[in-house]
């Protein structure tokens, strides 16, 4: 009797057949063991580095030749491309939501904070790598003073830049938000960031792949729930592709 | 041959999980069809290889790009392929199955054993030898299998993890940079795409109803019929 149950088993685990995956993958029980894949891959990943362990940093000297600009690569209206000609005078990041104390900062203002420099590698989804030298301050700098309240589980990101006619947003959880590599840039290797790269200010948030990393930054605001931003999945890319929303695979 | 349970049991989840895995890959390296060594490379002058648009029967989903649902498939087969190798190897060690069938001593590296396995499969006399052991060919193959080109998909695929590199940067270093690693990663896969094609060529030589079903049943349907 057990032999005969075996059987069945394994018979049924090798018909297992492929071309059925590719209607399976749409279906809710799918999507519901995606995610549950991708949550102990996150799981895994924060247990095995803890919440504060760096992203490998390299030398000056191993820069890549080039930055590949990726999606955006402009925000295509007269305001931008005029502030882009006089260096962003009138830029503002804005940070709202859940804090003490919404802040409206301009350039400059982010400019005299302390700074973090850091060389390091750029993960595109796609599956190529850039190496790039980073430049601006500290994420937690800024959330600890917009002082953050406690009921805030995530950080939006918000953008300047539209794709497919939909603003690009992104968004992590307080882990992420204050890594100590997580860095509001302005800079790309010594110079004020290109436009390709998302002048004026783009995030770095280095343990996750480059969709995360979002450009053209213009807000930053503290939620409980990423149920209400944009369709509810936490990023520009989650919602109109089903990306994933955790990007540290 | 007989196969344990364990080892029925593995070896059909791991086919079915490899499947997953090789196809969904096929639909991420279609996003980026060039190869690098070193840790950066975007630039069609930095790559090694260009590589082939797979077509839309080989990838999953199939006949359609897209590679949030690819991701989705290969990194939740992932787990699936890595656990189960990983509870195999501690099941062969610890039976006995890995150093009494799969082991190969330096006896089964010489011209002679090699040579000699190869001269049996040409004359058939392998086929009527009916042999319960692995010959030293088989020995060597199942060895770099287990031991070399499926840890290595699973080491390489942590490698290209921007959320593993933290804790383990080592292990990127190891391969070279993260775009090596995703380079191995390619070469891995197709080693064992190479190993499939034999494996399965070998299992239509040597008889399809008597291999599959001892990697079924564990008994030829003739150990059946003699009780």
């Amino acid at each position: 009797m057990a032999e005969f149950e075996r059987r069945h088993l394994l018979a049924g685990l090798a018909a297992l057949g492929v071309g059925a995956c590719s209607r399976l993958g749409e279906s809710e029980t799918a999507s519901s063991i995606f995610d549950t894949a991708e949550s102990w891959h996150r799981e895994a990943h924060r247990a095995l580095a803890g919440r504060q362990r760096l992203a490998p940093e390299f030398d000056r000297s191993q820069v890549s030749p080039s930055f590949r600009g990726n999606g955006s690569l402009t925000v295509d209206t007269p305001e931008y491309r005029a502030e882009l000609a006089n260096g962003f005078p009138n830029w503002r990041l804005a940070v709202t939501g859940l804090v003490d104390r919404p802040l409206s900062l301009s350039i400059e203002t982010l400019r005299a904070l302390p700074q973090r420099v850091q060389v390091t590698r750029h993960d595109c989804v796609e599956g190529w790598s850039a190496i790039g030298e980073w430049t601006g301050p500290q994420l937690s700098t800024i959330l600890d003073a917009a002082g953050v309240r406690p009921e805030a589980n995530f950080v939006v990101f918000r953008c300047a830049d539209t794709l497919y006619g939909r603003r690009y947003y992104e968004s992590v959880d307080m882990v992420d938000a204050y890594h100590p590599q997580t860095i509001i840039a302005h800079q790309l290797n010594g110079e004020n960031l290109p436009e390709k790269n998302g002048a004026p200010l783009r995030m770095r948030i280095e343990r996750q792949l480059g969709y995360k990393h979002a450009k053209y930054l213009t807000g930053i605001e503290a939620v409980a729930s990423l149920d209400d931003v944009g369709e509810g999945k936490g990023g520009f890319w989650e919602d109109v592709a089903d990306y994933q929303w955790y990007a540290g695979i | 041959m007989r196969h344990a349970l364990s080892t029925r049991l593995w070896h059909w989840i791991n086919a079915a999980a490899l499947v997953v895995l090789f196809m969904s890959g096929l639909t991420i390296s279609n996003a980026h069809r060039r190869l690098y060594w070193g840790n950066y490379g975007f630039a069609p002058e930095d790559a090694w290889l260009h590589v082939v648009r797979f077509p839309g029967w080989a990838t999953l989903p199939m006949f359609r790009y897209d590679l949030a649902e690819a991701r989705d498939w290969h990194n939740t087969a992932a787990w699936l392929f890595a656990l189960g190798l990983l509870a195999y190897w501690i099941v062969i060690l610890v039976n006995g199955h890995f150093r009494r069938d799969i082991a190969a001593g330096p006896s089964a590296y010489t011209p002679q054993a090699v040579l000699g396995t190869i001269r049996g499969y040409l004359t058939g006399e392998n086929r009527r030898a009916e042999k319960a052991d692995y010959n030293p060919l088989q020995r060597i193959a199942y060895a770099f299998v287990l031991g070399v080109f499926l840890p290595g998909m699973v080491l390489t695929g942590l490698a290209m993890s921007p959320g593993i590199e933290p804790a383990a940067p080592w292990l990127v270093e190891a391969f070279g940079g993260r775009q090596s690693a995703r380079s191995f990663h390619f070469i891995f896969a197709f080693a064992l795409l190479g190993f499939l094609i034999v494996h399965v060529a070998m299992v239509f030589v040597a008889g399809p109803v008597k291999t599959l079903g001892g990697m079924i049943v564990a008994r030829s349907p003739k150990d059946r019929a003699l009780g």
